[in-house]
């Protein structure tokens, strides 16, 4: 008993940490798992699909391993149009977001701070196209555009559009409804940050000899800029590989096809697997790449 | 935009000044005049007015009515950027996306004057913080952020420099001696410093003149040291250190003395030191300007004698000694005595005269509210 008296001490200090250590694990674990089921596991067998080779029997559908890293050329080649398309819509339609979500955000947050009334009228209008499925608004979209639609008769009777003019099935179609699904998830972000403005900084920016619009860009604009990244990366990523909007079922045309109507047709339509994976690894590792250079020049790089 | 700016200070003049918010009038029919360099302080509890009146003279509320002049001008129309008045504010507002060199050189950037930096550098120097000119405000202290603010305020050379409350956040050591420094910074630079506060202490330091407002309005103005001898209603006799107050009907006047009488005595003041000669009046005194006697002292009709009571409690403060005396039929009067040695030696429970000469008396234009003053 005496020698355990004398040696508890240092031992005990030990077991301190090792068993929060373990403690720690536990609770990790159920987060560690979700990852490699759902992220990892993914991830390896999209990278293994996009290095696959036709498979030896010619049948169509499968392939055999392999390392088949011609499947990247292959597809950068093929759908070097498709690809190009894809980010310069997103980033159109992150722009076009953010010029029509700033303001909206300004004005609730900033605004209509004292009036908590119409604050939540109007936040509750920026979400509710959520209440509705994505799909049927871009259908309802396709509707008003549609060829007789009273839009298209409209602008035809007024002769800014020609007798054959139309709205479907053009880039115009394809980007306003991406800005049109995405403005939500731009505009919030950008509330949630301006919503913690703190006033006094903008009083003291006019205190200080800087008109409204000077102040405005020294003072609001920068402190609001985190807000104003998670807003177009929450809104470019997913436009980038955005395969609804494009799709010729829906505002697309032949000619408007982004990544994600590629990686579509190739995966459930050609039963191309290997250039589906190849294209999609791609386009996320494009995306890693774009993001992380957007990131540390807008200098939050705590947000990665 | 005004692109020079005078060195020194420039009158203020708030002509009729009336702000109403919906529900309430916040400043009412305010008439202010602060001459050129001189440190003024608007002293009030929370919720008088105090703020909103340098919010309107800052240019960040527009009043309802009236003009503000500065140095004969009127400005209540001019945008907040266009004034050349500078605000610290009492959370400093300090802009956390830049140094604080950039902060401090802010002004001088706005308004396009040349060689920002080195001014902004000297600032600093005067506020003793050239070395953190590269720090963020946040991680300075509170008291650093505070001088960054002066500093960044001070560099703009003002024609008026507003403060609100800007000694609120920091703790009661650094608080006086951030008011030793913003004294000597007023008399070194000689602007014209507007200084809203709520701690009367702080207002009677540092400030040339203050002006005690309650509920919109000013109450009295004055020298710090006029205000505490003579107030002239009961509201600043209250906010203004402590008094003992007589309630009564004036029994007779003359140009000389004013004297009421107290549940069946005689308190007598001095006409000249009365607001007011007929009627029901409050006479006050301040609890220093009493003394108390272990025997009755000789009638005279320079003092007022008021006893015996019993001491009810005794407070030591350090420089001075706080006793309640509890006399029979008039109340409970509170006397301080100076810790001097020669203070008459008592103990609780003694039973003492109090007295006061007559031209320590102060007779107030209105009559004090609630029972409890009614001592």
């Amino acid at each position: 008993m005496a020698f355990v008296a004398f040696g508890s001490q240092a031992p005990a200090k030990e077991q301190g940490p090792s068993k929060t250590g373990r403690v720690a694990l536990f609770l990790l674990l159920p987060g560690l798992f979700y990852l490699a089921l759902f992220f990892i596991t993914p991830l390896v067998s999209l990278i293994i699909t996009s290095l696959k080779a036709p498979s030896s029997t010619g049948a169509i559908g499968r392939y055999d391993l392999g390392l088949e890293f011609g499947n990247y050329v292959y597809a950068l080649t093929q759908y070097a149009p498709q690809i190009f398309r894809s980010f310069s819509f997103a980033v159109l339609a992150t722009v076009i977001a953010l010029a029509i979500s700033y303001p909206i955000a300004y004005f609730i947050a900033v605004k209509s701070r004292n009036r908590p009334l119409l604050r939540g009228i109007l936040l509750t209008l920026v979400v509710a196209p959520f209440f509705i499925s994505f799909l049927l608004r871009t259908f309802a979209w396709k509707q008003i555009f549609s060829n007789d639609s009273l839009v298209v008769n409209v602008l035809k009777d007024i002769g800014i559009f020609g007798a054959d003019s139309y709205i479907i099935g053009t880039n115009f179609a394809v980007v306003f409804g991406l800005v049109y699904n995405f403005i939500p998830f731009m505009t919030l972000p950008i509330y949630a940050n301006l919503d913690r403005l703190d006033l006094s900084l903008v009083e003291a920016g006019s205190d200080l000899y800087a008109s409204p619009s000077k102040t405005f860009r020294k003072i609001t604009l920068p402190l609001s800029l985190p807000g104003v990244i998670s807003g177009t990366l929450l809104t470019f990523i997913p436009i980038s590989g955005d395969y609804v909007v494009a799709s010729r079922d829906f505002l697309g045309g032949p000619d408007t096809a982004m990544i994600g109507n590629v990686v579509e047709a190739n995966f459930l339509r050609i039963q191309d697997y290997p250039t589906a994976s190849a294209i999609s690894v791609m386009l996320m590792a494009t995306i890693v790449v774009l993001v992380s250079a957007y990131v540390r020049r807008s200098g939050t790089d705590d947000l990665l | 935009m005004a692109t020079e700016f005078i060195a020194r200070g420039q009158d203020l003049e708030l002509k009729g000044i009336r702000k109403e918010f919906p529900g309430f009038v916040a400043v009412d029919n305010l008439d202010l005049k602060i001459p050129a360099g001189e440190f003024f302080a608007l002293l009030g509890p929370s919720g008088c007015g105090k703020t909103t009146t340098l919010r309107m003279i800052a240019g960040l509320e527009s009043p309802s009515k009236g003009e503000i002049l500065l140095g004969g001008k009127d400005i209540a129309g001019m945008k907040p950027h266009e004034r050349p008045v500078n605000t610290v504010f009492q959370n400093y507002a300090l802009f956390p996306h830049m140094n604080v060199l950039e902060n401090v050189a802010f002004g001088i950037r706005q308004r396009k004057l040349t060689e920002p930096l080195p001014k902004a550098e000297k600032a600093l120097a005067m506020v003793e913080l050239e070395h953190l000119a590269q720090r963020r405000p946040q991680q300075l202290s509170g008291g650093q952020q505070q001088r960054v603010a002066l500093a960044r305020a001070l560099v703009n050379r003002p024609s008026l420099l507003l403060l609100d409350e800007p000694l609120g956040a920091l703790d009661l050591k650094l608080r006086r001696q951030m008011q030793i420094e913003l004294k000597a910074i007023q008399m070194e630079v000689g602007l014209t410093f507007l200084h809203v506060t709520h701690d009367q202490e702080e207002a009677m330091d540092m400030a040339d003149t203050v002006a005690v407002m309650n509920q919109g309005h000013i109450e009295q103005l004055g020298a710090p040291e006029v205000l505490y001898d003579r107030p002239k209603t009961a509201f600043v006799a209250k906010f203004l250190g402590q008094s003992n107050m007589f309630i009564g009907k004036v029994t007779e006047t003359n140009s000389e003395t004013t004297s009421i009488e107290y549940k069946g005595k005689k308190i007598t003041g001095l006409t000249k030191r009365s607001e007011k000669v007929t009627g029901v009046i409050a006479i006050g005194v301040r609890p220093e300007k009493t003394n108390f006697h272990e025997t009755e002292p000789v009638s005279d009709p320079g003092l007022n004698i008021l006893g015996p009571g019993e001491i009810t409690d005794i407070r030591f403060t350090g420089v001075s000694n706080q006793y309640q005396i509890d006399i029979p039929a008039i109340g409970v009067m509170t006397v301080f005595a100076q810790n001097v040695g020669r203070s008459p030696v008592v103990e609780l429970g003694a039973q003492v005269y109090v007295s006061w000469k007559i031209e320590h008396s102060f007779g107030l234009s209105d009559l004090p509210s609630g029972v409890e003053e009614d001592k």
